[in-house]
């Protein structure tokens, strides 16, 4: 099967002297889905941010095959995207159809075409009928909505999702898996919850201290790590 | 908040606001020139000005009072200059001084009470407006909302805790510059994981057609005329 992402031996330090990746070896198929757990501070979104050149460390990364480089950065940024925990930091645009033509427009589409791929892909989220909405003005279901049409506007080949639940009442939660689980691509999923991860991934990669700990079947994993409030 | 409120009127639907941005943009700046240089004794001309922006609002459809208490707030900063100019014995052109500045403050606000951002960003640039000068521009905006939001909640949550004081004010403002900080870092961080190459790319092209010229055109006579006649 083609690997859509693989990693090796990722180091990353931050300025302040932490070590926040001590060697990371990672590897996701193409249209497989992966959650990653771990305590608060284990380096997973500093790992995720690597993922399409956010950050860039010492080690190697490819995506669908592509080093990521200086020189690809740009190709992969529009394979893989990103879905931040907090929607805030990703909404910027004064309108919901702004927002999202966002990405489209900086891969080089014409603004009607951009436009059109915007209305196509919140219509998929169901956000049609906030285009003119102000970002700011939304509840936090719909701001994740719009975040996730945001990426999908970009037509990537990956998603990562930090947290997507985060901020999420249960119907929201409910709401949100359901769109999840109908998208088509490969998935890393940043995640404390079990039942999320359980509903959306088949395998799952523990965090510990900037080193993977231990990767396995989702159930596998939670009984092991005690990754469960009960 | 301000510039909340601006932005959804620079969402209307008037003659006015489908004006292409350019044009607007040389209304406004035959208009700052016919203006700096009238007179100070002409006012009449000062007040055929004032009715000139009032009738240009109205045909907008924008609140005239809103408007105007918005404008106002250059009056402080200008009222200090006019002050001096009236003790020195000048009372004509201290008040000049005052109504320059106040329907300066008045044909900007109009501007961008019908013109979103991207706009008039961009019509900015169609003049060949440095970059970094229009990025400026963008990125204050944004980051405005994102620190007053801050702020609010930073008083809120402090408010909850006990009375405010100049000290717990001042200790706010330090927290809120970090914060803000790594706010708009998260915010750039999404950016570019949207492929943000440093332009914004206006995301509804509005060609330059013969409406527009006879816009401009009306605003260049009812402008010249005012100067020359009265």
């Amino acid at each position: 099967m083609n690997q859509a992402i693989h990693v090796r031996g990722l180091r990353y330090q931050y300025p302040d002297g932490t070590q926040a990746l001590n060697g990371i070896d990672f590897h996701l198929d193409a249209g497989e889905s992966v959650a990653l757990f771990g305590a608060n501070g284990s380096g997973k979104t500093t790992f995720v941010l690597h993922l399409n050149g956010l950050l860039r460390g010492e080690g190697a990364i490819e995506i669908c095959g592509l080093p990521l480089t200086d020189a690809t950065l740009e190709q992969i940024r529009s394979k893989v995207g990103v879905v931040f925990q907090d929607s805030d930091e990703q909404l910027f645009m004064p309108t919901v159809l702004e927002d999202v033509a966002f990405g489209p427009l900086n891969l080089g589409l014409s603004p009607d075409d951009a436009l059109t791929r915007a209305r196509t892909v919140l219509k998929r989220v169901g956000m049609a009928h906030a285009v003119e909405r102000a970002p700011y003005h939304l509840s936090a279901g719909e701001k994740k909505r719009v975040a996730i049409a945001g990426v999908l506007a970009m037509d990537p080949e990956i998603l990562v999702l930090d947290e997507p639940t985060t901020f999420l009442d249960p119907p929201t939660r409910r709401d949100l898996l359901t769109l999840l689980r109908g998208l088509p691509q490969a998935k890393v999923v940043v995640t404390h919850d079990a039942n999320l991860a359980r509903a959306l991934t088949t395998r799952a990669v523990f965090f510990d201290q900037g080193r993977i700990a231990g990767e396995g079947d989702v159930i596998e994993i939670v009984q092991r790590f005690h990754w469960e409030y009960s | 908040m301000h510039h909340l409120v601006i932005d959804r009127w620079s969402r209307g639907s008037s003659s006015l606001h489908q004006r292409d941005p350019r044009a607007k943009l040389a209304a406004l700046l035959t208009f700052l020139i016919v203006l700096s240089t009238t007179r100070p004794a002409a006012q009449a001309a000062f007040a055929a000005y004032a009715v000139l922006l009032i009738i240009t609002a109205s045909r907008a459809r924008l609140p005239i009072l809103g408007l105007a208490g918005r404008a106002a707030l250059v009056l402080p900063f200008s009222a200090t200059f006019a002050l001096l100019t009236w003790w020195s014995g000048d009372s004509l052109r201290a008040l000049a001084l005052a109504e320059k500045s106040f329907l300066s403050g008045m044909a900007a606000l109009l501007l961008v009470a019908t013109t979103p951002l991207t706009g008039w960003t961009a019509a900015l640039e169609s003049w060949h407006v440095p970059r970094m000068l229009i990025l400026v521009i963008q990125f204050v905006y944004r980051y405005l909302f994102v620190i007053a939001e801050q702020a609010q909640r930073m008083r809120w949550a402090a408010l909850c805790r006990g009375r405010g004081s100049f000290g717990l004010a001042a200790g706010l403002v330090g927290v809120l510059f970090a914060r803000s900080w790594q706010r708009a870092d998260g915010i750039y961080h999404a950016m570019l994981a949207r492929g943000f190459r440093g332009r914004f790319v206006p995301a509804v092209p509005v060609p330059l057609g013969a409406s527009d010229a006879l816009f401009l055109s009306a605003c260049l006579a009812g402008c010249l005329g005012i100067r020359i006649l009265l």
